[in-house]
Formats: structure tokens, C-alpha cells, sequence
């Protein structure tokens, strides 16, 4: 037990935390952009799961290149994100149902690609991460910046004014003159590229695309923008106590308390559907959520 | 009608042009796969027996996504109640006395199955109900929570040492075999058509089925027109996880005679397929079911030409196609109804209908 404690409050304890918080906030932060346009984003999972395979294939193609894996995740995320975009913000279709398929989608043709691509079932050739301490990492701070600069350009920037209010009013904005639709789809792709990034950190932290690996963090992540009110520094924050719960689970494993790790698993899950239940009447969300917008 | 049936040919036209990509991409041909498929579905007994023993569980999940869905609500937890539901009546059907009597063993291991899977689903349609916690978020948690836990107290106690099985049913537990040559096609299936006329009849012909509907529609209308919305966000809720628990009746009952990990896995994702191209109807429900069935069965046969997570992007296709195609004419209801009743994550219209009023 004294063992646990001097772990929890050791250096070593809070880099898990933030490395195992950045996927989930980097998804949060696509949420938050997503959401506060309108656009419900269930979506997530799936462009976490399709970011962590575009980065671990850019690494391997790429022999390894830290800044081809970023950008192929990123890649793959927006790709993602445009089919989401294509069917809920074109086609109008039910934003929840479409968000569950795009999540089974990537559960799908990941396996797929990873068979046909490198003849494997479970995952992809192990890739060179990150490696090394997270202070010395440049992604962490770029990953910091990016937070940052959504927090900025969300709530005092033009854009970010148009995205809140397509997402409040979109009556009002497009009698201003404002495609509610075209800014619909820009944070749509930009929640696609936010989201791909925290995939791409989630294949670079380990050793390459495991199957399944996002494993439910997409759908936590939303939970952690429901928790932050929508706004972004609040979601990191809450991502935070996600990524906190996930790095005690691991460090229960290897403690030897006599919890079984099935119950450990769990945590996070549990977490997500307390803080849920606690935080929601508490928080507005966008008034036009999950409603597509047509002008006719 | 028509427009819907136009809608389901137009996700599985383009359902099939996207697989014959996809099969294009590794080098095989789509013509060729497809006939391979087919072949060995329907081109034989003992493939059509397959397909009615896969397309079975299909229609209890099936079955259950619709009811939540014709609530308004989205329960894609089956995954996880059917886990439970199977562990429970495998559970039940090893601890039962030999000499339980048979027909009698038999309903009260669905009985139990079909209840562990309404008191999860239950539990995330009361946190909806007292503090408007999306059910997607939480039917989701309560699949990686009832899996980690199966595995806890199968562990603990129920599993065969060494093994991740629980023990052999009693005899009288048994279902029988529906006679297809080697496959474990069972009797279940004839329980899933009960229940899908049974749910039929619930929504066209009884009270509480047409207040149910109601709400659906429009959750603040039914509530002035003296609906108890609660009640009928919890009672959907419930249904529809003990249909997903009922799924332990074809693969625990009718085949394996215990619970195994992984058993029944993706039939809970496929259920919101079927659901989705049955329109929510009962009879579409079967007819869906038999065609993802095919599917199913079909992608193990074709699995040395393709990866058999082909199947699985054929599904996210159907359900992409079907959503953005009825949206996009207006003619489905749904779309319509769900801007006015079917809550976003929190940050459901309705949720915020409920506090407003």
C-alpha cells in the first residue's frame, strides 16, 4: 500500500497521467468544436481508432518518421470525419445512428486493412514511438499548443463566433449571411483532424495499431465534453480525471492489493457513467445539438 | 411503402458496390466472392441452416435496438446484455437439478437470461430518466463493464477450471435441433418469432404500446396527453435489454450447452443493422435478419478469399446509407421525430424539452 502512494505521488506517476490523457483530450477537443457547431460527434471512436492505424501506417511506411506518422493519422482522421460529415451534415442524416456507424465502420475495416496490408489480425508491424521522457517529447508540447489555440480560436476568433452560432442560432446565422452547413462541415474536418491526432499519440505512445485500441476512449472523451460544459479548457480538465483513473487501473494491476484486474478494468467506464450522472443537469448544451440544419 | 423499400435496395446496391471495392482492393473478384457466398448460404441444407442459426440471435437484437428505438431511444448496449444474458442462462442451466423437467428448465433459463439483460439495460434508462445521461454513453460503458466483470466472476466461480466456459447445461435444458444437417440451427428461432409477433402486436394493438409510441414521437406530447414518460424510458429500456438477453436461448441453449467468452460477439452491433433495414418492424425485423444472416454465415464461408470483417463494413455501409437516405428524401419519419424527441449526448432536445417544461 505505502508502495501505491509513493507511486501516485512520484514525477513518473504524473507523466502516465498527461501520456495517457492526451488521446482523450485531443478527442474532447474534436468533440467540443464538433459539438458546439451543432453536430453531435459519437463519431469519435471511430476517427481515434482510424487516426492510431493511419499513424502506425505512416511510421512503417515511412521507416519510422515521427512527423509522416502525425500527418497520416491526422489524415486518416479527416477522412474519417468527411464521410461522418458527408452523411449528417449533406445527407441529414440522424447524427447518433451515423455516428455508430462510422465507429462499427472503423472497427471493421481496420481488421481489414490489417490483414490485407500486413497479413495480421491483431495488429500492425511494432513501430519506433515516442519513446523517451514525455517532457523531452515535441509532440506533448505540440499537443499542449493545439489545445491551447482551440480554447482561442473557439471562443475569440471570427470562426469560432460562426461555429457557436450555427450551433446556437443557425436561423440567425445564416440570415447574417453565414452557410450553416459550410461551417458545419469545417468543424466537422477539424474535430476529424483533432481526433486523428489523439489516435496518432495513441499508436506512438505504444508500439504501433493494436486492434480495437481505442477502446471505448472516443465515446469517454464525449463524455468528458459533456462534463467541461462544452468548453475547452473545462473538457481537458476533465479528460484529466479519465486519464488519472486509466493510470491508476494500471498501477493497481501491478501493486498487488488483491483487487482482481477485471474489477480495475473497469474504472474508467465507471467513472465516465458517475461523472455523467453528476455533471449533466449542470451543463447547457448547444441549443441546436444534434438537429441538421437546411435552409429551404 | 414504396419510399422505404426504395431505401433499403439503395443500402444494399450500395452496400454491394462498396464490398466489390473493397474486394477489388486485395486482389480477388467481387463476382466471384459474392457467388462463393451464396453458394454456401443458400446452395445448401446445411447452409441455410447457418443462416437460420446465425439470423436468429440477429432477430432478438433486431428486435431490441427497434424497441428502444420506436421510444425514442438508441440502446446500443445489446452487445453487452446479450454477454450477460447468455452468462446468466448458462449459469442458471448447470445449477438447475438434473431432474428439473425440460420444457419448465428451458423457460426459466431464458426467463433469467432475459432478465439480467433488462436490468442492465433498465439501469441505463433510469440514469436517462433521473439525470438525462445519454443512454449511448452509458449502454457503451456497460459493455466493457459486464465483460470485465463475466470475466471477474467466471473466474471467481462459475468457469471450469483452466478454462473461460462455464459448466455443461442439465439435459432437459437442451433446445432441439431444427433437423438441417450439421448445423445447430434450434428451436430459439421459433422463440424469436414469438416475440417478434409479440412485439407486433405490443406497439399496434395494446395500450401501453401506442403511449410508448407516443412518446417516440413526441416526448413533451405524450407527457401532457398524461403518459408516464419515465415509466416508458425505463420499460423500453428494459424490453429491449431482455430481448438482447434472450440471445443465450440459440447459442447457449441450442448449441454450445455453456457459456464461453466472446460468444454471440458483434451480433449486438449487427441488431441496429437490422433494426435500421427492418424499419422497425417486426416482419422487416425477420426479413433483415435472414439477409444479415446470410451475410454473417456467408463471410465465414468467403473468409479465406477476404477478410471476414468484410461483413462488418458492409453492415456500417447499410446503416449509413439507410440513415442518410430516408433523412435526406424527408420521408422517414424518424429524422423528423428525432430533432424533436431523440436526445443528443446530454445534450438531447429532449433533455432540454424535460427542463424547460
Amino acid at each position: 500500500m505505502a508502495e501505491l502512494w509513493s507511486t501516485l505521488l512520484s514525477l513518473a506517476f504524473l507523466s502516465q497521467v498527461l501520456r495517457i490523457t492526451m488521446p482523450y483530450a485531443l478527442a474532447a477537443m474534436g468533440g467540443v468544436v464538433s459539438e458546439r457547431s451543432g453536430v453531435v460527434n459519437i463519431a469519435l471512436e471511430g476517427i481515434l481508432l482510424m487516426g492510431a492505424f493511419g499513424a502506425a501506417y505512416g511510421a512503417d511506411a515511412s521507416g519510422g518518421s515521427i512527423a509522416i506518422a502525425l500527418r497520416d493519422g491526422v489524415a486518416a482522421g479527416v477522412a474519417t470525419a468527411a464521410l461522418y460529415g458527408l452523411a449528417v451534415v449533406t445527407f441529414q442524416a440522424d447524427q447518433i445512428v451515423s455516428g455508430v456507424a462510422i465507429n462499427m465502420l472503423a472497427y471493421g475495416v481496420t481488421p481489414y486493412l490489417l490483414k490485407a496490408l500486413y497479413n495480421s489480425s491483431s495488429n500492425s508491424p511494432t513501430i519506433e514511438g515516442f519513446g523517451g521522457h514525455l517532457f523531452d517529447n515535441p509532440v506533448f508540447w505540440l499537443a499542449l499548443l493545439v489545445m491551447a489555440a482551440v480554447h482561442v480560436v473557439v471562443n475569440h476568433t471570427r470562426w469560432g463566433l460562426r461555429v457557436r452560432a450555427v450551433g446556437e442560432h443557425p436561423e440567425a446565422a445564416h440570415t447574417l449571411g453565414v452557410s450553416v452547413n459550410g461551417v458545419r462541415w469545417q468543424a466537422v474536418l477539424a474535430s476529424g483532424a483533432l481526433a486523428g491526432l489523439g489516435g496518432a499519440w495513441l499508436a506512438l505512445s505504444g508500439s504501433g495499431f493494436v486492434a480495437e485500441m481505442s477502446a471505448g476512449r472516443g465515446y469517454i472523451a464525449l463524455a468528458a465534453v459533456i462534463m467541461g460544459s462544452w468548453r475547452p479548457l473545462w473538457a481537458c480538465a476533465a479528460c484529466l480525471l479519465f486519464g488519472f483513473a486509466e493510470a491508476l487501473e494500471v498501477n493497481l494491476q501491478l501493486s498487488n492489493l488483491g483487487i482482481p484486474n477485471e474489477i480495475t478494468q473497469t474504472f474508467p467506464y465507471v467513472l465516465t457513467m458517475i461523472t455523467l450522472a453528476g455533471f449533466i443537469g449542470r451543463s447547457r448544451p448547444p441549443a441546436k445539438l444534434g438537429q441538421p440544419y437546411s435552409a429551404r | 411503402m414504396k419510399r422505404g423499400l426504395a431505401t433499403v435496395g439503395l443500402a444494399l446496391a450500395v452496400a454491394a458496390l462498396a464490398g466489390a471495392v473493397l474486394i477489388w482492393f486485395i486482389g480477388e473478384s467481387p463476382l466471384e466472392v459474392y457467388g462463393v457466398l451464396l453458394e454456401n448460404t443458400w446452395g445448401s441444407s446445411y447452409g441455410i441452416g447457418q443462416v437460420l442459426f446465425k439470423a436468429t440471435p440477429l432477430i432478438f437484437t433486431g428486435l431490441a435496438v427497434a424497441v428502444a428505438f420506436k421510444v425514442g431511444l438508441f440502446n446500443i448496449g445489446a452487445e453487452g446484455q446479450l454477454a450477460l444474458g447468455s452468462f446468466v442462462t448458462a449459469v442458471c442451466g448447470a445449477l438447475l437439478p438434473r431432474a428439473f423437467p425440460g420444457p419448465l428448465a428451458v423457460l426459466v433459463c431464458v426467463a433469467a437470461g432475459m432478465a439480467a439483460g433488462a436490468a442492465l439495460a433498465g439501469l441505463a434508462g433510469a440514469l436517462k430518466v433521473r439525470y438525462g445521461a445519454h443512454e449511448v454513453i452509458n449502454t457503451i460503458m456497460l459493455n466493457f463493464i459486464v465483460s470485465a466483470l463475466i470475466l471477474w466472476a467466471g473466474n471467481a466461480h462459475f468457469f471450469v477450471k483452466y478454462t473461460t466456459h462455464t459448466r455443461t447445461i442439465i439435459e432437459g435444458a437442451t433446445l432441439r435441433h431444427l433437423g438441417f444437417p450439421g448445423s445447430p440451427a434450434n428451436t430459439s428461432l421459433l422463440f424469436a418469432l414469438a416475440f417478434a409477433g409479440a412485439v407486433a402486436y405490443f406497439f399496434a394493438r395494446t395500450r401501453r404500446g401506442f403511449e410508448w409510441r407516443a412518446v417516440g414521437l413526441s416526448r413533451r406530447a405524450a407527457e401532457n396527453g398524461g403518459v408516464n414518460v419515465a415509466a416508458a424510458v425505463i420499460g423500453a429500456m428494459a424490453l429491449s435489454g431482455a430481448l438482447a438477453g434472450a440471445v443465450g436461448a440459440n447459442y447457449v441453449l441450442g448449441y454450445k450447452r455453456y457459456y464461453e467468452g466472446g460468444i454471440g460477439g458483434g451480433v449486438g452491433f449487427m441488431g441496429i443493422a437490422v433494426a435500421l433495414l427492418g424499419r422497425n418492424h417486426p416482419a422487416g425485423i425477420v426479413a433483415a435478419a435472414l439477409l444479415l444472416g446470410t451475410l454473417s454465415h456467408g463471410g465465414l464461408a468467403i473468409s479465406s478469399l477476404v477478410p471476414k470483417e468484410l461483413v462488418e463494413i458492409l453492415q456500417a455501409v447499410i446503416i449509413l446509407t439507410v440513415a442518410g437516405a430516408s433523412a435526406y428524401r424527408g420521408g422517414f419519419g424518424r429524422r423528423r421525430a428525432a430533432a424533436a424527441t431523440t436526445p443528443a449526448p446530454a445534450a438531447a432536445p429532449a433533455a432540454r424539452e424535460d427542463a424547460d417544461g
